[in-house]
Parts: C-alpha cells; sequence; structure tokens
C-alpha cells in the first residue's frame, strides 16, 4: 500500500540498529551463521557415521550405462561401509574446519558439496548390496527438470517486470490440457503450439487485471490456479471421459543426436531426449540472451527495479509489462505440454502435481535468473528422479523426506540462511501513471 | 479491507450540507462493497457456469436443470441443510484462520498444510488414548488439532518475523512438506491400520467424535457439534480483533507495518502470534473433519480446505461474520454439487470454477463495477506487497 511498508519488509531486522553499530552486528550474525553451518555439518557427517555406515553391507552397485548403449562402462562397485566411513570423514573435516575458522565467503559453496557428499553417503547406503541403474536416474532427472526449469522461467519473465506470478502451475495444467486435446485432434506440433496458446491466454488474463484493474497479483495466481484445475477436471470428467480419442496424443520421441548422444552418460542425459527438453535449453540460453544483453531486456528489467524511473524515461510500463508476462505465460503454457506431449500422451487430473510452486522455488533459489534457476531446477530435478528410483528398489529409506527436500531447501533460501536472494525492486506493485 | 473506499467516493456519497448523514452514507457505502458486491460476484460467477454446462454440449433446459439440482442439494431439505452445513464447518475455521492473517497484512496459503498437521495429530489422539469418557477425551483432539495447526502456522510466522521470508513461500512450501509427511506417517506402525498395506489411519475411538445433531430424525444427517465450534470461534475472532488491545495491534500492524512500529507496536510479536492463531484455526478445521465425518485421515484427508478457505475469507471480505455467510454459501455450492454430479450428471469440479471466479470477481470489484455499470469504483482489495523477501 505505502512505500514505507515496503520497504519496511525488505529490512525487518536492521532497520531498528543504529548505523554505527550495524557492521558489529552483522559481523557477530556473520559468526553465528558460521556456526550454525558448521554445526550442520558436523550433524551430517554424524548421520553418516553412526547411522548409516553401521547399518550398511556389501557393495553398492550403480551402474552407468543403458544395455544397448555404443560405448559401455563397467558399473561402479563401491564398497558401502568403507565408503561412508570415508565420507564421514569427510564431513566431519569439513565440518570441524567450518565451526572453527569459518571458510568465509566460500562457505555456501562448502555447504553445497557437503550436502552433495551427503546425498551420495544416502545413495550407497541405500543401494548397499543391490544395484541402483545411475544412468536411468540421471536422464529421468533432466526429464524431470525441464517442466521446473520452463516454469521458473516463465516466473521470472514476469517477475523482472514487476508481475509476481504463482499462477504458474495453473499455466502448465492449461497447457497440459490443451496440449493432449489438439495433440490427439491435429498431431503433437499443434498440440504444442495450442498449449503455448494456453499459456499465454491465463498470462493476458493476469496482465490485464494486474496491470488495468491494479488487483492483488498474489490473489490472481490463486485464482488462476483454482480456476484451470477446476476447468481442466470437469471438462476431462465431462469430455474426455466419453471421448477418450480426444485424450490420446502422440509423445515426442527422443531424438538422438549423432556423435555427441554416444557420449558415455553426458550422451543419454543430454542428447537423447525429447523436443521439449531441447527446447527448455534453448529458451533458458535465449532468455538470458533477451534479458541481460538486449534492450527489451534493460527496459523489461528497469520497469520491475523502478517502474517511475522507466516511466520518466518515456518507456511504456504498461505495455512492458504486457508483454513480459504474456511471454512469460507462452512458456508455462509449453512446459505444461511437457506433462502430456511428453512423457505419458494423456492428461489426467491435477496431473502437474505441484511442480508449478517447485517452479517459484527454482525462481526464488536461482536469484531470478534463468541460469541460476535452471542450477536449481536441475537440484530439485534430482531429488525428485531420487526418490522416485529409490522406492522401487526395496530400501528402508523414506523416500517421502527426500521428496520432502525442494521445498526444505526453498524454505532456508528464502529465510536468508544459504545466501540471500534479492526479489526485483517492484515485484507485485502496482503502476499508476502519475 | 470492507471500507477501502478513496476520498473522491466519499465525496461523492456524503451531502456536504448534511453532516448529520455522514455516518448513515458511510455505512452505506460499506454495504455496497459488504454485500452488493459479493451478491453480484455469486451471480456472475453462477452465470458464468451456466455458460460452461451449456458449452460442455447441454440444453439450457438440462443446464438450468443442474442448477435446481444444486439448489434442492443446498437447501432443498432438512437432509441438504444438514449436508451444507457440515461442509461449510470446517470452511468456517478455514476462512477465520486466512480471514485473521489478511487483517494483519498476512496471506496465509498455508492453511491446507495447517489443517492437514492438526488433522493428524487429532486422529492420533483420537485413536491412541483408549477408556476416556468423551467429555474429556473430545476436547483433548480438539486440542491435539489446535496445536499441531499452531505449529505448523509458527513456523512461517517466526520465519517472517526473524528473517523476513515471506509467508506465501513459506506456507506454500510447509503445505507440501505436510502433504508428504502425512503421506510418510500413515505408512508407519503408529499411524497405520493393522493389516492394510494403503495409507489409510486408526480409526478414532467413539469418545473422541463429535456428536451428531441430527441423528435423532435421520441416521444420514452428518451435521455435528463442530458447527458450534465454528461459531464460537467467530465469536472469539471477531472479539478478539475489534474488542482488544491485541486485535487492535492486528490490524494496526495489517494497514501499516511501519506505523504501528513507530507506534510501539511489536510487529515481530504480531506476526508470530497472528500466524500461531491463524494456524490453529485451520488445525481445528482439519481436526473437525477427522472427528466428524471421517473418523480416520488418508492422504490429502483435508480436500484442499485451505484454498477454500482463501475465497471464503475473501467472500466475506476478512470480517469474521462475513467468512460464517461465505463458509455457509460455499458450503451449499459443495452440498448441492453433489446432488447436482448425481442427478443432473454435471461434474461437480464446476463447483471449483465458480468459486474461483468468486473470488475473482471479489477481488476485483472494478470488474463488477465494469459489468454491471455501478456509479461508485470501489477500490481493489491490496493484501500483499511483492515478495519483499
Amino acid at each position: 500500500m505505502s512505500d514505507n511498508s515496503a520497504a519496511y519488509e525488505k529490512a525487518p531486522i536492521e532497520s531498528y540498529e543504529g548505523t554505527e553499530k550495524k557492521s558489529n552486528v552483522l559481523s557477530k550474525s556473520k559468526i553465528r551463521r558460521a556456526k550454525i553451518l558448521g554445526i550442520i555439518m558436523l550433524l551430517l557427517s554424524a548421520v553418516v557415521m553412526f547411522v548409516l555406515a553401521p547399518a550398511s553391507q556389501g557393495i553398492a552397485t550403480f551402474g552407468l550405462s543403458f544395455p544397448d548403449d555404443k560405448f559401455q562402462l563397467d558399473a561402479l562397485a563401491i564398497p558401502s561401509t568403507a565408503a561412508l566411513y570415508v565420507l564421514a570423514m569427510v564431513l566431519a573435516f569439513l565440518g570441524g574446519t567450518q565451526f572453527l575458522k569459518g571458510f568465509q565467503r566460500k562457505s555456501t559453496l562448502i555447504l553445497g558439496i557437503s550436502f552433495v557428499v551427503f546425498v551420495i553417503s544416502i545413495m550407497i547406503w541405500a543401494t548397499a548390496g543391490q544395484e541402483f541403474s545411475l544412468i536411468s536416474m540421471l536422464v529421468s532427472t533432466i526429464a524431470r527438470t525441464t517442466p521446473i526449469a520452463l516454469g521458473a522461467l516463465s516466473g521470472i519473465l514476469c517477475e523482472r517486470s514487476g508481475v509476481v506470478n504463482i499462477g504458474i502451475e495453473g499455466m502448465l495444467l492449461g497447457g497440459a490440457f490443451t496440449g493432449v486435446v489438439m495433440g490427439s485432434l491435429l498431431g503433437g506440433w499443434v498440440g504444442l503450439i495450442a498449449a503455448t496458446i494456453t499459456g499465454g491466454v491465463l498470462a493476458l488474463l493476469l496482465a490485464f487485471l494486474a496491470i488495468n484493474y491494479r488487483v492483488d497479483q498474489i490473489i490472481i495466481g490463486v485464482v488462476i490456479n483454482l480456476l484451470v484445475l477446476g476447468l481442466t477436471s470437469f471438462l476431462t470428467s465431462q469430455i474426455l471421459v466419453e471421448r477418450p480419442e480426444w485424450n490420446d496424443a502422440p509423445i515426442f520421441p527422443a531424438i538422438k543426436i549423432p556423435v555427441l548422444g554416444d557420449i558415455p552418460i553426458i550422451g543419454p542425459m543430454f542428447f537423447d531426449q525429447t523436443v521439449i527438453v531441447y527446447a527448455m535449453f534453448g529458451l533458458v540460453a535465449l532468455t538470458t540472451f533477451l534479458l541481460f544483453r538486449t534492450r527489451w531486456g534493460l527496459r523489461t528489467r528497469s520497469v520491475g527495479e523502478n517502474p517511475k524511473a522507466a516511466d520518466s524515461l518515456g518507456i511504456s510500463v504498461s505495455k512492458t509489462r504486457y508483454l513480459a508476462v504474456i511471454y512469460g505465460g507462452m512458456v508455462g503454457g509449453f512446459a505444461g505440454a511437457w506433462f502430456t506431449l511428453g512423457t505419458v500422451g494423456r492428461f489426467d487430473e491435477g496431473m502437474t502435481g505441484g511442480a508449478g510452486f517447485i517452479g517459484l522455488a527454482a525462481m526464488i533459489f536461482g536469484g531470478w535468473n534463468p541460469i541460476g534457476a535452471l542450477g536449481a531446477a536441475l537440484i530439485f530435478g534430482f531429488s525428485d528422479s531420487l526418490s522416485q528410483k529409490l522406492a522401487l528398489i526395496n530400501t528402508s529409506i523414506p523416500t517421502e523426506f527426500l521428496a520432502m527436500t525442494p521445498y526444505l531447501v526453498t524454505i532456508v533460501v528464502v529465510a536468508g540462511l544459504v545466501g540471500r536472494a534479492r526479489p526485483p525492486a517492484a515485484d507485485g506493485q502496482p503502476f499508476e501513471k502519475q | 479491507m470492507s471500507s477501502q473506499l478513496d476520498p473522491q467516493t466519499r465525496e461523492d456519497l456524503v451531502n456536504p450540507k448534511d453532516r448529520s448523514f455522514t455516518q448513515r452514507l458511510a455505512t452505506a457505502a460499506d454495504w455496497r462493497s459488504a454485500i452488493l458486491i459479493p451478491f453480484l460476484a455469486v451471480l456472475s460467477a453462477l452465470i458464468i457456469g451456466l455458460v460452461i454446462i451449456i458449452l460442455t454440449g447441454s440444453s439450457f433446459a438440462e443446464a438450468m436443470n443442474a442448477y435446481l439440482a444444486l439448489l434442492q442439494g443446498s437447501v432443498g431439505s432438512l437432509r441438504a441443510i444438514s449436508e451444507t452445513l457440515t461442509a461449510a464447518t470446517p470452511l468456517i475455521l478455514a476462512g477465520l484462520s486466512v480471514a485473521l492473517a489478511f487483517r494483519a497484512g498476512l496471506f496465509n496459503i498455508g492453511g491446507e498444510g495447517q489443517a492437514l498437521i492438526g488433522g493428524m495429530f487429532a486422529v492420533w489422539v483420537g485413536f491412541s488414548i483408549t477408556g476416556l469418557p468423551f467429555f474429556i477425551h473430545l476436547p483433548l483432539a480438539i486440542i491435539a488439532g489446535i496445536v499441531g495447526g499452531a505449529i505448523w502456522g509458527f513456523i512461517p510466522g517466526i520465519l517472517k518475523a526473524k528473517t523476513g521470508a515471506h509467508e506465501v513461500i513459506t506456507t506454500i512450501m510447509l503445505n507440501y512438506i505436510a502433504l508428504r509427511l502425512v503421506d510418510f506417517l500413515l505408512k508407519t506402525s503408529i499411524f497405520q491400520r493393522e493389516g492394510r498395506n494403503d495409507p489409510v489411519s486408526k480409526n478414532i475411538e467413539v469418545s473422541a467424535e463429535y456428536p451428531t445433531l441430527l441423528t435423532g430424525i435421520d441416521s444420514a444427517m452428518r451435521v455435528h457439534a463442530g458447527l458450534f465450534v465454528a461459531l464460537g470461534a467467530a465469536f472469539l475472532i471477531y472479539w478478539l480483533l475489534f474488542r482488544t488491545t491485541i486485535g487492535f495491534e492486528f490490524r494496526a500492524v495489517g494497514a501499516n507495518p511501519s506505523a504501528a512500529r513507530y507506534a510501539g507496536i511489536s510487529v515481530t510479536k504480531v506476526y508470530i502470534l497472528v500466524m500461531l492463531i491463524a494456524g490453529a484455526l485451520a488445525g481445528t478445521a482439519g481436526a473437525g473433519q477427522v472427528l466428524g465425518v471421517l473418523g480416520r485421515t488418508t492422504p490429502g484427508f483435508t480436500a484442499d480446505l485451505g484454498f477454500d478457505g482463501i475465497a471464503v475469507a475473501l467472500l466475506g471480505r476478512s470480517n469474521p461474520w462475513g467468512v460464517v455467510a461465505a463458509a455457509i454459501l460455499f458450503g451449499g455450492l459443495r452440498a448441492g454439487g453433489q446432488q447436482m454430479q448425481v442427478s443432473a450428471n454435471v461434474g461437480i469440479d464446476l463447483i471449483s470454477v465458480i468459486q474461483a471466479l468468486i473470488i475473482l470477481f471479489v477481488a476485483a470489484p472494478a470488474l463488477i463495477s465494469a459489468i454491471y455499470r455501478l456509479k461508485t469504483p470501489v477500490a481493489s482489495a491490496q493484501i500483499s506487497k511483492g515478495w519483499g523477501s
């Protein structure tokens, strides 16, 4: 409502401290943060040392090649108990150093490495005495990353221009629905276009209400999600159940790129995927270029940071926002097509299952930057894929906790424990021309 | 929220010659935004719903028939009214949860997770303790639900207060964490029913059930004493918001956190307390479903209660009694939707569409004003202020 309240929200703690005290307070809190991170790492080490290592025996085997790959890699055989003790020592060393001395600037990186080591430990523990196809897990990681990364990209485009979009989930679902119906009737490519248009139309609704009527953008997002969920479920039960031929679309095949596709591990991961996956990488690159290397991108970002200044320079705030939001919506609708045309070829009620919200999380985690969001989406895709594949082999590990990690990580990130991400300054604030 | 009129509107309404009418006219303007706009919003949503039914291949007569079934299923008989009130009970509580947070300038999208956790706490007390009389066991189970929800509301509250983490993000994430947690817990030996492989909890003891109110007339009447708990909560929240110092602080922070801080109000305390109470309300809603209707828990047993709560709070314009009215309306839509599905073969998901449209129109009253050519424009509801994290 007022500028003051927005400023207040940005600096909830510091705002009351005296300016001369500030540096002292900050360094104290930095020390505290270093200690907390150190304790977290030591706890991880303790879990590996005292919980995982004693409970594992035998050899953990990780498959690195599919049977029909051109170049076969031998499966990775790891003696589980010994490996876990070694990893626990590594974690203990990192945690101890962090606690006593601190890694200063590198501490976030070190924390990341510790988590990677911890995840590897869990994988070794879970597969001890069994065989686990690492390669199929990695391939499905890339596939599952696709809708998350595209959803995040959709959010970034809207929010860089100053419009909050929590309706990504609805755009995905809408795209998935029209994608499958049009895909069934007129072929996959038409389905892909229809999905993209659907996302654009939903984004138009968001832009119209947010920009012209200055309606609360978070409420519009909630409405888009509920509306699309209700409408697609209704249409599925009223129409698609009676006409199953409208819900049977061709699936885009994986296209293997010659030579590159034969590289072990990397080939199947990156060069033997569907068009939608390739398009995701292309769109991330294109959007990064557009946002940071073109006049359009500069204008879009300026409208998201300081619409008043942009307006006084003659940039049309509402036109710029309309363009960015509709582009973002189209990316969201396109991402929705992955669920139907990219995987199963049929639509089920609520099939996106929260991917849009994970995309939102990836956007924040990635600091409103396409490349960063892709990195975050890879982490989320990995944890998703890992929990799915571990559920297949009979392990005692509750995969629900692995599936929870993206959400926990997001909370940790927005709470500023691991590198605070800064949203565009005018994000969510309607602009009124003076 | 209810009286967000721009100065121009106020001036139009007030006759300068007649100052004594000021108050009355201001009330009239409130009436416009509190009753006329919601009424037109519901009407518009229903008309669009009708168009959707016709577009999916029904004739106009069939569509009207569906709406007749909707009406009959919601208020057509004593049993229909019982169903309406049964559906309205958790909606009142979930709506209050969102409305209270709105009043303090917070957007609690986490009602879903809070209700799930509250329900799990309640079901655990409900089945694990045996041999207690109902007047001890039932309150214990309800309190467990309150505590569970409060814990799940406290987390975003303290994160917001201490780190500035935006509650919209944290509550959405906590919803998913709660969903997975419930999935996990229902497979543990503590919760899972003996001899079952699917995730379903044990049944609660009879002594932990809400007494039904009308089974004396017809055993199919499901309306239960949880309704009184919900109405009591509405009264309590009304009293808290408008008759106590704490409630005043809540509203002051909601209106302008900086000004509230300068006035000596601890914004940190308010954020934590509001989310705690909001969580407790949603937890009571989840517990009520378990103790009054379901008797056990399954994955996602709250069935989008948290999101319906947002709709109820917006339609009720964050006023406790408005929330009660809105919840009964939505309860009627839910109950009638069942009837519509059975007798007119129109899917109940249409109700979700109508609900979403109602929120849309209530949040964008300018749209309603434009459609119906109302003379006085009403400002759009602004609750969030971007991420600000």
